[in-house]
Formats: C-alpha cells, sequence, structure tokens
C-alpha cells in the first residue's frame, strides 16, 4: 500500500514536473486560428500578447474551459463562458484584474492598478458613462490578442505610435462629427518640432499626445493651465514667463499661455523671427507699431540679430584659420560658449525684459568677439610665418649661392 | 683665431693624426654619384631630429592626461614652438623617406658586395630602428589618429607566432593600448632608440670611413679596364661643401614644410570611442598594412595575417643578409636579386598608393 501511494504521488510529481514551464492548454486556438474575422486569432497574432507570454489565455477574459477540445465544454456558459466581449464591457473586464493590486503584483508589482479610476475622470469615461459607445475604451488604445507592454516598438501606445493611434479616432472627421473638435491636431503634431524629436531623433522622452493631455485620464489642459504642461519640460521659459507681465495680462484676458505664441499641435522651432514684423512674427498680433512693446521687441531682435551675425563671422574665420593650418582649436571650443549665450538669451526673452535679455547677449558678444580676434590674429601670424619663411629661404638661397661659387673657385 | 684654436687643439688632442685620413678621403665622381648625398642627407636629418626633439622635450608631460595638452601648449603658447613641433614631424617623414632612397640606391648600385656586407647590414638595422622611431613618435601627441594607428600595429605585432601575444604586451605595458603605452613609447622614443642608433650611426659612419665609398660594378669594370677614366673629388672640401649644400635645401624643405602646411594637431584621444572609419597607418608602414589586408582570413590551413606577419619577418630577415645571398661579381644570381629588388621598390610604392586610395 505505501509502495502504491509512493509510486502516485511520484507520478503525479512527475507529472507536475514536466508540465512545469509549459504553457497551460489553450484548446480556443485549435478553432479560432483557422476561423475567419471577426471570430479569427491566430497563434502567431496572440503569441505577441502580453497576456499570453503571462499565462494567460483566452478563458481568462472571455470565460469557458481552455482545457476541453469540445466545444460545447468549452464554450458553455456553466463553465462560465462569456463569448464576445462588448465594447461597453471592456473597462470593466480590464479593470476586473488591472484594478487589482493584490493580483498584478504577482505579475508586477510596480505596474500602477489607477487606470480604471483615471479613465473615469477623462473626457472618453465620462462620456463613456453617459452611454456614448464611441468614444475609446482600453481595447481601443491598448489593441485586443496582440496587446504589447508599451516597451515593445510594436506596441500601440509605444511612445512612437502613441500620436497615430489617438488619430484613429480623432483624424477622422467624419467619426469626430458629433463632438465638434478639429481633427487636424494629428497632422499639425506631425509638422512639429515635437513630432521631430521623437521619430527623427528617437528622444521617446519627446511629447507625444498623452504627454501633455495624460493618458488614461485625457484631458485638453484647461487654458489656465497650458504652462503648466509646458513648464514639466521648458522649467526655465515657465518660470520667467510666469514673472513675466504677459503671465498677468493672458490670464485676465482667458487666453491659454504659451499656445498664444507658440501654438500647441503644430509647434515649430523657434525661430529670431517670431520677434520680426513679418508673417513668423507674432508680438504684431496684440500690439501696435511704435508702442513701448514694439521698441522693446525692436531692440531685443537687433542684439540678437547682431550676436548671431557675430557667431557666424567668428565661426568663419576660426574655420579660415585652421584651413591654413593655424591651432585655434581652444578658440573653437569656447564658440560653445558663445552659443550658449545666444541660446540662454533667447530664453530670458520669456521675461519680456530687455535689459535682462541683453545681459546674456552681451557675455555672448564678448565671447565671440574674443574668438572672432583670435581667427584674426592667426591669420596676421599665418602672414608673418610665410614672410619668416621667405627672409629665412632668401638667405639659404643666398648661402647656397655663395658655397656653389666658393666651390667653383676652389676647383678651379 | 680659428687657426691658433686648432693648434690649441692639436697640441694636447693630436688632431693631425686623427684628421689625417678625411684629408685624404676621395669620392669617386660618376654619373650615379648624387645618390651619394642621401646618406648625408638622411644623417643632416636625424642630427635636425635630436635637436628639435631636445627642444620639445623641455615642454612635453608623457601622460595620458597632459600629454595632448602639452603638444598644444607647445604649438600655441612656446615662442616658435609650432615650428620646432612641425619640423620635428616633417623632418621624421623625409628622414624615413631619405633612409628608404639610400637604401634603395645602395641597393641597385649593388654597394652592398664584399667588402661592405657589414655597412649594409648596420644600415638596414639603422632603417628598421628608424621606422622604430616614427611608430614610437607617432603616439606621443596622443590624438585620435595615433591612438588607433598604434593599436591596430602593436595588434598586428600580436599576431607573430609564439612570441607574438608577449610582445604585443610588452609593447603596450598591458593588454590594451593605454597610459601607460604611451610612457613606454616615450621611453623608447627618446632613450632607448636613440642610443641604440647613435651607436649604429658610429658603427656604420666607420665602416664607410674605413671601406671609402663603393663605385657601381659596372664603372669599377671601365675604370680597371681604363684607370684613365678614373676620376675622384676629395671628401673635404669639396664633397663637404656639395653635402652642406644639400643640407641647406634639407633646411629649406623642412623651413617650408613647416611654414605652409605645419603639422596638424588632431584631436584628444577618447579611448572609449570606436576607431574611426579608416584608419591606417602612416605612409612609411602602408605598403605592409595594404598587403596583410588583401591576404584571405584563411590560406590553406593557416591564418591569413599571421602568415603575412611571418612572411614580413622573413622578407626583412632576407633584406638583412641580402649581402651573403647574392655574388661578389655580376652573375645570374646577382641578376635575379636585381630583378627581385625592382619588384620590392615597384611593390611598396604601388602598395602605398593602393593603401591611399582604398582607405
Amino acid at each position: 500500500m505505501t509502495a502504491c501511494f509512493a509510486g502516485l504521488a511520484g507520478t503525479i510529481l512527475l507529472g507536475a514536473s514536466l508540465s512545469y514551464g509549459q504553457a497551460p492548454m489553450n484548446t480556443c486556438l485549435d478553432c479560432h486560428s483557422v476561423l475567419p474575422e471577426p471570430f479569427g486569432v491566430t497563434s502567431d497574432k496572440f503569441s505577441h500578447d502580453i497576456h499570453e507570454q503571462k499565462g494567460l489565455t483566452c478563458a481568462s477574459c472571455h470565460g469557458g474551459d481552455p482545457t476541453s477540445s469540445d466545444p460545447t465544454v468549452a464554450m458553455s456558459p456553466k463553465k462560465g463562458w462569456k463569448g464576445h466581449i462588448d465594447h461597453k464591457q471592456v473597462p470593466a473586464l480590464c479593470a476586473s484584474c488591472h484594478a487589482n493590486p493584490v493580483y498584478m503584483k504577482t505579475f508586477n508589482p510596480s505596474l500602477r492598478t489607477d487606470q480604471f479610476s483615471e479613465y473615469h475622470t477623462s473626457v472618453h469615461g465620462q462620456k463613456f458613462a453617459t452611454g456614448d459607445t464611441k468614444v475609446a475604451v482600453c481595447t481601443d488604445c491598448h489593441s485586443v490578442h496582440d496587446l504589447r507592454a508599451p516597451s515593445d516598438p510594436l506596441s500601440t501606445v509605444n511612445p512612437v505610435n502613441v500620436a497615430k493611434t489617438c488619430s484613429k479616432c480623432h483624424a477622422d472627421p467624419d467619426y469626430m462629427k458629433p463632438y465638434g473638435i478639429p481633427t487636424d491636431q494629428y497632422a499639425k503634431y506631425n509638422t512639429s518640432v515635437h513630432h521631430d524629436a521623437m521619430v527623427k531623433r528617437g528622444d521617446l522622452s519627446a511629447p507625444t499626445c498623452t504627454t501633455c493631455h495624460g493618458n488614461h485620464g485625457a484631458v485638453p489642459p484647461g487654458v489656465d493651465k497650458v504652462q503648466n504642461v509646458c513648464a514639466n519640460c521648458h522649467v526655465f521659459q515657465a518660470q520667467m514667463y510666469q514673472k513675466s507681465t504677459h503671465s498677468k495680462v493672458f490670464a485676465e484676458k482667458g487666453l491659454p499661455g504659451c499656445v498664444v505664441c507658440h501654438t500647441n499641435h503644430g509647434i515649430q522651432m523657434p525661430s529670431d523671427a517670431m520677434l520680426s514684423t513679418g508673417p513668423a512674427g507674432v508680438c504684431m498680433r496684440c500690439h501696435t507699431r511704435g508702442d513701448v512693446c514694439d521698441r522693446a521687441r525692436e531692440n531685443i531682435l537687433n542684439n540678437l540679430t547682431t550676436l548671431d551675425h557675430n557667431i557666424k563671422e567668428a565661426d568663419e574665420a576660426l574655420k579660415l584659420a585652421e584651413a591654413s593650418g593655424m591651432e585655434v582649436s581652444a578658440a573653437t571650443l569656447n564658440q560653445a560658449a558663445a552659443t550658449d549665450a545666444i541660446t540662454k538669451a533667447r530664453v530670458t526673452i520669456h521675461t519680456y525684459d530687455p535689459a535682462l535679455v541683453n545681459a546674456d547677449i552681451q557675455v555672448g558678444m564678448k565671447i565671440a568677439a574674443a574668438n572672432l580676434k583670435a581667427g584674426q590674429d592667426a591669420m596676421v601670424e599665418r602672414e608673418h610665418r610665410r614672410i619668416g619663411l621667405g627672409v629665412c629661404l632668401i638667405a639659404i638661397c643666398f648661402m647656397l649661392v655663395g658655397l656653389w661659387l666658393y666651390i667653383k673657385q676652389i676647383e678651379r | 683665431m680659428i687657426a691658433a684654436l686648432i693648434h690649441w687643439l692639436d697640441e694636447r688632442l693630436h688632431l693631425e693624426g686623427l684628421l689625417a685620413p678625411f684629408k685624404h678621403k676621395t669620392v669617386p665622381q660618376h654619373k650615379m654619384s648624387y645618390w651619394y648625398f642621401f646618406g648625408g642627407i638622411t644623417l643632416f636629418l636625424f642630427m635636425v631630429q635630436v635637436l628639435t626633439g631636445i627642444l620639445l622635450l623641455l615642454y612635453y608631460h608623457p601622460g595620458a592626461n597632459e600629454a595632448f595638452e602639452s603638444v598644444q601648449y607647445i604649438v600655441t603658447q612656446v615662442q616658435f614652438g609650432w615650428l620646432i613641433r612641425s619640423i620635428h614631424s616633417w623632418s621624421a617623414n623625409l628622414m624615413i623617406f631619405t633612409a628608404f632612397a639610400h637604401m634603395f640606391s645602395v641597393l641597385f648600385l649593388k654597394a652592398y658586395r664584399k667588402p661592405r656586407e657589414l655597412t649594409w647590414v648596420t644600415g638596414v638595422l639603422l632603417l628598421f630602428l628608424v621606422m622604430g622611431f616614427g611608430f614610437s613618435g607617432y603616439l606621443l601627441p596622443w590624438n585620435t589618429l595615433a591612438f588607433f594607428a598604434t593599436t591596430v600595429g602593436t595588434q598586428m605585432a600580436g599576431q607573430v607566432p609564439f612570441i607574438g601575444h608577449a610582445m604585443m604586451i610588452f609593447l603596450r605595458g598591458g593588454p590594451e593600448v593605454t597610459g601607460a603605452t604611451l610612457t613606454r613609447f616615450f621611453g623608447f622614443h627618446v632613450a632607448v632608440l636613440p642610443g641604440i642608433v647613435t651607436v649604429l650611426i658610429g658603427v656604420h659612419l666607420f665602416f664607410v670611413q674605413r671601406q671609402g665609398m663603393s663605385v657601381p660594378p659596372k664603372v669599377e669594370a671601365e675604370w680597371k679596364k681604363d684607370p684613365s677614366l678614373v676620376k675622384e673629388m676629395k671628401f673635404f672640401p669639396n664633397f663637404a661643401l656639395r653635402e652642406l649644400m644639400a643640407w641647406y635645401v634639407g633646411m629649406g624643405m623642412l623651413g617650408g614644410l613647416a611654414a605652409m602646411f605645419p603639422w596638424n594637431l588632431g584631436v584628444k584621444v577618447d579611448p572609449f570611442a570606436s576607431a574611426p572609419a579608416g584608419i591606417k597607418p602612416e605612409w612609411y608602414f602602408l605598403f605592409m598594412y595594404q598587403a596583410l589586408k588583401l591576404i584571405p582570413s584563411k590560406v590553406l590551413i593557416f591564418d591569413g595575417e599571421v602568415l603575412g606577419i611571418v612572411g614580413c619577418g622573413i622578407a626583412a630577415t632576407v633584406w638583412l643578409l641580402l649581402p651573403f645571398f647574392d655574388t661578389e661579381k655580376p652573375s645570374r644570381r646577382s641578376h635575379v636579386i636585381t630583378g627581385l629588388s625592382v619588384f620590392a621598390l615597384v611593390f611598396m610604392i604601388g602598395m602605398t598608393i593602393y593603401g591611399y586610395l582604398a582607405n
């Protein structure tokens, strides 16, 4: 008897050890991998899903018995089979796990579990609560059956892909017609400096839709809160703007801070032309030509233009000196300080105080002037060297002629 | 006054006896006599290297944290530092060129034949040491090109069978090129190599003075047949004055190159960065480097690179002992050696040009 029990226990242990590490049975795919849409889910597709990778099966969401090959058993309501999950059932279904900290901790203790509660605060969630079935639910953004982790470059919610995911609805004029909001955000974002940083330079920390609007709790920032959003990255500009006259005036007039000059979705690389009176200029949208602000604008623009010109002039002089073989690496390196000064001056514009901007400009002017002098001095030195060489070569020629004549004399 | 000084020294050192051979020394005059100047020009350039090297030594700091900055200081802050540094760099390249020219002139004029075998041996050893000077000195500015060229060069030395790895560790002062390599190369460049080369030059010149200048076999045969055809000039002052003219021309060339094409300082090396694309050694190693690149990675059962390095070693040994393979009188073997010498020259020039075009 004891031997029987030992044998049985051993068999069970052997079976358990053999099955350890193997994926749980999921007979659903036996049929559903060959069925046409909308019932078809291939094994290959599901293999990319993070739920499958963590050991969950179709039954984890749809219910039923994934171990049975008999459809009547596998899809039996008695086994908890739910069938197709309706759009409006999705948030609650996902939240049944994702809002359960105890359960989620078994997979990844650092994962947040407040997405569902955040969703209720979002515009999507609020409209969903009124019965609107057009608004986004979890699967609209995260996909379904091939739901990848956000860090996966192919994930629909990877930073590189977020804007495209949002655009599925927000760039569709017909779809968004009932809501009366623009549908050009995606097109504008694709022309923006933030998009270039993300997509062209590969900077995944660059802003995308969710950076400013939030993800699960997505709302457009309020007019009076825009600068708070921008300030998360553009700290110095925001601090300066906060202390400036514009901040108070814009707040009083209900104008959206940074967006007034820089727009929102299609933010372009700022340039000194924004201070001009030309088409790219922003100041004249509010101010009058000739008023004190216009004069301040002109003063700042002139000084920036002069500094920019001086830096370029110094660059040219140093390049010429270097191409001529002169050693000007110290001055060339110092040009970075001049570039830093003009960058700082362009940040200080957000104080709208010419005196403060000019203080930074003067620092840059001094450095650029010193570097220009270094380049010019190098070229003067180059000329001196060539004159010196000429004198030495003439002396050597005289020596050669002298030696030749002496040789001729002694050999006569 | 000079005569009085010479007399004062002669009373004490018996200079008459020492200088007598030089007063009687003659230099053969024939169509190929101008090749005789190359040895002296190489010696002149070596003296320029010693002088400019000593001046550079007053300011150079041989450490990974200081070397580049000290060279930068020399070329920007020290009066005429730019000139001394550029002359030192250009003179190094010119010296290697004239050493090769001198070696090939001796080779084609068969000046290495009996009794001048040892002069050839010391000369080839001097050529190898001069290339060692170039290799060790190249690292001292501690810029990107120098660092990676040294990495590649010492890695090639590591391919020598059996002793290669130990040799590489010895050269580098460790498994990688680091500050330890720099200080080691500095020691080689300013102490070890100058000491050995000075002794070898002394020996080489002693042999030349003792045995006189060689005459090409054809000219020798003609002069033997008809002694009235023998033409010679006195070494001192006639040839010496002409040599002095050549030295002045060399001086002018060096000054011109230094002033018009100052040697580039480069960028301080970042040892953790990857090697720049198309990195290649200096021109005097390029023919070897390019030839090694052309060898397939596997030749029968042998590693291609190892085979190439061993081949270079064998070629260098044959080169060193060439006089002992040749015959004193013109013969078929002698003609074969001349043919191989032409091939060697064409190969070196061709591979150097190819190396520049390919990279």
